[in-house]
């Protein structure tokens, strides 16, 4: 199980690995932001933590398409199939290894992002802190995504469209939870919780049904 | 799981793979029908048959990767050591791709696969000597010929220990020595009391084996 | 809809099922079809003959198309789910068919629903659209749709299609309620409940028949519908099969080649 982490995590850190891509990604995403809606700091600051989950969303999404696709195309999956190790289990330690090179890198590199963005010393940490515990969710509603469109040559615009539409309640509650934060009266203890039973609630079913969807679609 | 034994234990056990009366569908076509056979430890099958004749089809319901329509597969007599196990648990399953990352050296990649599979057998230095390709532990697998990829995904079967090797095509891109090479390994794998089911149109070389000749099968099905 | 069980996939049973499906749905269709176009009928009557809303005005009448819509786009969901019990559980061999003809059919419903909102939305709030809970989450439960018909499409064998798609449609069951729960929690928290809810629960008993009625003809006119898009995708697939029987059997000699055309064309 651990010889799966290392090794996932260890190709997406070499060299035209899908960790750095999705830092840049994120970063470009953040980078445009301004742009689009003008360089008026006081509506960038209040944007800023929607912009971040924004960027964090579509770039965790990003990687999610190889998730196991590279593992059918070259017979490794085949072998994961067969391994004593129950399915679900590698299913987890794959999904884990994906956040563990994207959702968590760009939780961590928030405050660099929180400069450009003009945002206080709140605002960031409470934008790190949701992060921190929303994004393992876009990584195991993705892998079920990813389970389901492995077989198609094109599956990552279909994995974005059929996982998008299940990450919003993530979303919500997320950008919800940093704006509680800052404004004063709403408490920001509720989303935070909500996105994080999010969080553990796919951590269960997502590695199930991806593996679910693994097996039926051999062939 | 961790440290691969110094040297090549030798496993006695008696075991049959038992197949009877199965029948496969593909989609919505029946590929195989009512077939029986069965292989004892330290006996190789070879499947032949024309293209389409279903040979990556039994390979892959044997191995537990396609469901079977009906009909069973068993392994009759365990050893204790093997009891109330599948013949997934049993088996290593050498497709037509290699399992193996381009973007990890040949060591990463076969030490992984032994941490994965568990029940360690030779290490990766002892496995890479037996298929010849010792020294080219940390060359990136992206840089070996089709040839040496083959021998590396042998190699895998080699780092851990399973008594069932179910290969499809095992020789596709070797040149004569290196399926000599390989005749020999197979050999001493069923000395070892191994068991292994093949499909190939080349003459593997074995000493004793049985064949089986899988005909084309038009299934009358619909929807 | 009751069709008869049957476990086994294959054989004979999976050849008599479907093609005893389109049988039955031969013989059924006329009488759906005379059913659903009175109901429809009766309902319009009825509709355009209540009397004004004292509040709404004539934009009531909306309701009758709208609310109904709305059912239905929440029953072909359930359909789905229903069909990919159908393929996991018990591999009923038409559990897809219908799962899988549902699903334009839902995208349709919710379509007409969302569209009806936003036009009766428009005297009502004064704009054709607003972040409402149940416009939102009807917005999602579209591209929800939207995302499944992808899916269905883009695997070419019906069987894999299926288990990807069923397996789909559950997860996306169990996330409807989330959704639907964030929606609403999202609404409240960024413009209060200030948002006018039409219809609201007590509804005048003139303006409940025809809502009933035209609740009645919706029904029909889903399951008139459903049969046909059924029938249309088992016919679908025996062309397909036909096709690859025909290239099989050319494949294994060549002389098989009369017998498979004249399958094609039965």
């Amino acid at each position: 199980m651990r010889a799966l982490l290392m090794r996932d995590m260890r190709l997406a850190l070499r060299s035209g690995g899908s960790a750095a891509v999705a830092l840049l990604f994120f970063l470009a995403v953040v980078v445009a932001m301004p742009f689009a809606v003008g360089p008026n700091a006081q509506l960038l600051a209040t944007i800023g933590g929607a912009t971040l989950w924004i960027g964090a969303l579509l770039a965790g999404l990003l990687g999610l398409e190889r998730l196991f696709q590279i593992d059918r195309e070259d017979g490794s999956l085949d072998q994961m199939i067969l391994s004593p190790v129950p399915l679900p289990a590698q299913v987890f330690i794959k999904s884990l290894a994906h956040w563990l090179v994207t959702g968590l890198p760009l939780t961590l590199t928030v405050p660099i992002f929180g400069i450009f963005l003009g945002m206080n010393a709140a605002t960031v940490g409470a934008s790190m802190a949701t992060l921190f515990v929303g994004t393992p969710a876009i990584s195991f509603i993705g892998a079920v995504g990813a389970a389901v469109t492995v077989s198609l040559p094109r599956g990552g615009l279909l994995l974005s469209v059929l996982v998008l539409p299940l990450c919003i309640p993530v979303l919500i509650f997320g950008v919800g939870a940093v704006r509680a934060a800052v404004t004063e009266p709403d408490p920001f203890l509720p989303p935070f919780l909500l996105v994080s039973a999010i969080s553990l609630f796919f951590s269960v079913l997502g590695p199930f049904a991806a593996a679910f969807a693994l097996r039926l679609g051999l062939d | 799981m961790g440290f691969p034994s110094p040297q090549p234990v030798v496993k006695p056990l008696i075991m049959k793979l038992q197949v009877n009366n199965l029948s496969v569908n593909r989609g919505e076509e029946q590929i195989l029908s009512d077939l029986s056979f069965s292989v004892a430890t330290g006996e190789a099958l070879i499947v032949r048959g024309a293209n389409g004749a279903g040979k990556s089809t039994l390979l892959r319901a044997l191995a537990g990767l396609l469901s079977s329509e009906s009909g069973s597969i068993e392994i009759v007599e365990p050893e204790a050591e093997f009891a109330d196990q599948t013949v997934s648990d049993l088996c290593h399953y050498l497709g037509g791709d290699n399992a193996m990352k381009p973007a990890l050296s040949v060591e990463e990649n076969l030490q992984f696969w032994q941490d994965f599979c568990g029940r360690p057998h030779l290490d990766v230095e002892e496995a890479l000597d037996m298929v010849g390709l010792d020294g080219l532990q940390t060359v990136p697998f992206a840089h070996l010929s089709t040839g040496q990829r083959r021998r590396i995904a042998i190699a895998r079967m080699l780092v851990s220990y399973r008594p069932i090797w179910i290969l499809d095509e095992p020789t596709s891109g070797l040149d004569a020595a290196s399926e000599k090479q390989f005749s020999a390994l197979m050999q001493a794998h069923l000395e070892d009391d191994g068991l292994i089911i093949a499909a190939t149109h080349i003459p593997l070389g074995l000493a004793s084996a049985s064949e089986l000749e899988l005909q084309t099968f038009v299934a009358e099905s619909d929807l | 809809m009751s069709i008869d069980a049957v476990k086994r996939p294959s054989g004979l049973t999976a050849l008599a099922n479907p093609t005893r499906f389109l049988a039955l749905v031969k013989v059924l269709l006329p009488y759906l079809w005379t059913a659903t176009l009175i109901l429809l009928g009766l309902a319009l009557w009825m509709g355009f003959s209540v009397p004004d809303d004292y509040q709404q005005g004539r934009t009531v009448r909306i309701m009758f198309v709208h609310v109904p819509s709305v059912w239905m786009a929440m029953g072909a969901y359930m359909v789905m789910v229903s069909g990919a019990l159908g393929v996991l559980v018990w591999r009923h061999p038409l559990a897809d068919v219908a799962a899988r003809a549902a699903a334009p059919l839902g995208a349709a419903f919710t379509f007409l629903g969302l569209a009806t909102g936003s036009i009766w939305g428009r005297p009502m709030w004064g704009t054709w659209w607003v972040w409402d809970a149940r416009l939102t989450s009807f917005l999602v439960l579209f591209i929800i749709y939207l995302g499944l018909m992808a899916l269905w499409n883009s695997v070419e064998e019906p069987a894999k299609s299926a288990r990807m798609a069923a397996v789909a449609v559950l997860v996306g069951a169990l996330n409807i309620p989330i959704i639907r729960f964030s929606v609403e929690w999202f609404t409240t928290l960024h413009q209060g409940p200030s948002v006018v809810r039409a219809g609201g629960p007590s509804l005048a008993p003139h303006f409940l028949y025809p809502l009933l009625i035209m609740g009645l003809a919706f029904l029909f006119l889903f399951i008139t519908l459903h049969l046909m898009a059924m029938r249309n995708e088992i016919m679908r697939r025996q062309i397909r099969t036909a096709q690859r029987k025909a290239a099989r059997s050319h494949q294994s000699g060549g002389q098989k080649t009369s017998k498979s055309t004249s399958e094609t064309s039965t």
